[in-house]
């Protein structure tokens, strides 16, 4: 060992009272840091311990939609912050399939997340990021996407389509 | 060090030596910076040129800090109000818009200027015997580079940032098992919104800028205990058990003191980068914000900073089978292959010449980088989505389309079929250019392309009616 780090551990000293009082520095150091450091981690954690419910949000009356017919409807999420602004909106693709059957997809493109734009004439999902492409379906029509559309589940009441929401969706 | 023996300058007997001498003496700033800034440098000559880089990054650094610190006075970290107040900062604050350039383009020199210096180091063997330390506190400089440049993106809370911070929790989300939770950390919460902002201000003001300065210290201490590398001469090897000594030879020999025998050159490159960037910041000003972050908006074209193109690139080329295992693997095998080059080579020849395979990986990463940057800023790969409802093909092409083809010709836009084909120029580049398509492929094979797709193509089949497919072939085949 160097010298002088001997001389900072106190072992360059004869008798045990030096090197226990630089172990106790030690000690009371990483204590401190400990002590300090918990409430830091638990913040950063903090959205993983506190997780925001999923939530059943209203999406429109059902005759809003016609059959065959995919449409964006943006809706305000219960959970989020007063000062969160338009950031407090959610969108989702809305489908409505058959009379009494809806598809919800995320926007999200299952590659990367990027925002797929829904193409009226041409009836596919784009996205403008790496160029992923689906079908009415959610299916995937072309490009890298690893799967279809993300689906929310939905139901309908008191003639209300409702859509549960996720959390931001991953492939992982 | 500290036994160097202090060197005062040489003053006239006067009241302002006394003062200083009063100074000096209750403050010990020469005794103790003196040893320092005049600690001895090997002589250079005019490759001290290459030896500017550390010094120019840290400028852009402190310009950063300093731009950063007056920004943050007006910034308004919630999603409610934080475009509006850049917007405020850009267009009617004092020095808003010149603020907000200086860091925009400080952000861009403090990307450039610590890639040459990592190269040059690279080059030049710099970061061999003693001083793989410092290559090592380099490193996390790198990284810590990458992320504040990274975080400061979504401040501007417009779609570029927001929707690159998307992408980024899900690149983290492809983690098995505990990706959904990662993603959710990374955007502090459910979804991209209030606590993320607030959590990437805090990140990007406080954190980061206090882990660079902190590992700048240590970069800089160990530059000061071992000193700069000599310039590399051909033959001469590193050799952990004489480097030391030889190099404090060479020093006592004809070494000079750092200050100012070297820290001209440094002072001189330093003002050519403050003044390059304020240069740009006035002419060329901070780049207008997009649309604001705005989920409802689905009509975003999101890009990333013109330093990350080359990995938005890289993430488009990769194959669907693959690309999970090179998001989530190949940044950790880079990360720790950057960590081990000073423990696979920290001897022997330190001159590119006799390095050849350290100049081919230099200069295939530059050409690499370079390359993708080109192709990220192209993104042939992506729709050109508003091709579909604003793009008009050119006349040449229309007049030709007469009967069915006229038809056709409308249907090519309203199918989308333009958003990935051009024609005489128009259209996306997604696909192939169908500019001369009659002339590749027989009337039954433009059938079978549209109606089953492949290679890369949507099926059509299930979206075409038979008249519409005869009017839309009747315009391809037009196109000789």
């Amino acid at each position: 060992m160097p010298k002088h780090l001997i001389r900072l551990h106190g072992l360059g000293e004869i008798g045990s009272r030096r090197r226990f009082l630089a172990n106790v520095t030690f000690g009371f150091s990483g204590l401190i840091g400990a002590l300090i450091g918990i409430p830091l981690v638990g913040y950063i954690f903090g959205p993983l311990i506190k997780q925001a419910p999923n939530t059943w949000e209203t999406l429109g009356k059902v005759d809003d939609f016609q059959v065959g017919d995919t449409k964006l409807v943006s809706f305000t999420d219960s959970s989020s912050v007063p000062w969160a602004g338009q950031a407090s909106q959610t969108s989702v693709w809305v489908r409505r399939k058959a009379p009494d059957q809806f598809d919800v997809f995320a926007v999200n493109c299952t590659h990367l997340g990027c925002p797929v734009n829904w193409i009226q004439s041409a009836r596919l999902f784009e996205c403008p990021c790496h160029g992923g492409i689906y079908y009415a379906s959610g299916d995937v029509a072309a490009g890298p996407p690893p799967r279809a559309l993300y689906r929310h589940q939905v139901r309908i009441q008191n003639g209300e389509v409702q859509a549960l929401t996720f959390p931001i969706p991953t492939s992982g | 060090m500290a036994t160097t023996p202090v060197r005062l300058p040489h003053l006239p007997k006067h009241i302002w030596l006394k003062v200083g001498g009063w100074f000096e003496d209750r403050s010990h700033i020469y005794e103790g910076l003196l040893p320092i800034v005049q600690h001895p440098v090997p002589k250079t000559g005019k490759v001290g040129w290459w030896y500017v880089f550390g010094s120019a990054t840290l400028t852009a650094f402190l310009i950063q800090v300093i731009t950063g610190v007056a920004l943050a006075m007006s910034f308004v970290p919630a999603p409610a109000n934080a475009y509006d107040s850049l917007q405020y900062i850009t267009h009617q604050a004092p020095f808003g818009w010149l603020l907000r350039g200086m860091h925009y383009f400080g952000a861009s020199a403090m990307v450039v200027l610590i890639t040459i210096h990592v190269l040059r180091i690279f080059l030049m063997g710099s970061y061999k015997f003693p001083r793989e330390f410092n290559w090592l506190t380099g490193a996390f400089l790198l990284v810590l580079t990458a992320s504040i440049a990274f975080t400061g993106q979504l401040l501007r809370w417009d779609q570029d940032g927001y929707w690159s911070v998307v992408v980024m929790a899900e690149q983290a989300g492809k983690t098995p098992v505990i990706g959904g939770l990662i993603a959710q950390l990374v955007v502090a919460g459910s979804t991209v919104g209030g606590p993320t902002l607030t959590r990437f201000f805090g990140i990007h003001v406080f954190l980061l800028p206090a882990l660079i300065a902190g590992f700048i210290l240590i970069h800089l201490w160990l530059v000061v205990f071992d000193g700069i590398s000599e310039p590399p001469e051909p033959g001469v090897q590193v050799d952990p058990k004489t480097y030391k000594e030889r190099y404090h030879a060479m020093l006592e020999r004809d070494g000079v003191p750092f200050f100012p025998d070297a820290a001209w050159r440094d002072a001189l490159f330093a003002l050519c980068v403050v003044v390059a960037i304020m240069l740009l910041a006035t002419i060329v000003g901070a780049p207008e914000l997009g649309k604001p972050a705005d989920p409802t908006i689905i009509q975003a074209n999101p890009r990333p900073d013109w330093y990350f193109l080359w990995y938005f690139a890289v993430l488009s080329e990769i194959p669907p089978a693959l690309e999970d295992w090179v998001i989530l693997s190949v940044p950790v095998l880079i990360g720790i292959l950057v960590i081990a080059v000073p423990f696979i080579s920290n001897r022997g020849e330190r001159h590119p010449a006799r390095r050849p395979l350290a100049v081919f990986l230099v200069g295939g990463l530059l050409v690499s980088l370079v390359v993708l940057t080109l192709q990220g800023a192209a993104a042939n790969w992506s729709p050109d989505i508003s091709a579909a409802s604003t793009a008009r093909l050119p006349a040449s092409v229309t007049s030709q389309a007469t009967g069915q083809a006229a038809q056709g010709v409308q249907l090519f836009s309203e199918k989308g079929c333009i958003t990935c084909h051009t024609v005489a120029g128009v259209g996306g580049k997604k696909g192939p250019d169908l500019t001369n398509v009659a002339g590749r492929l027989t009337r039954e094979q433009l059938i079978t392309r549209i109606l089953n797709g492949g290679n890369n193509m949507p099926a059509f089949g299930g979206n075409i009616t038979d008249q519409e497919l005869q009017q839309l072939v009747a315009f391809l085949e037009t196109l000789k």
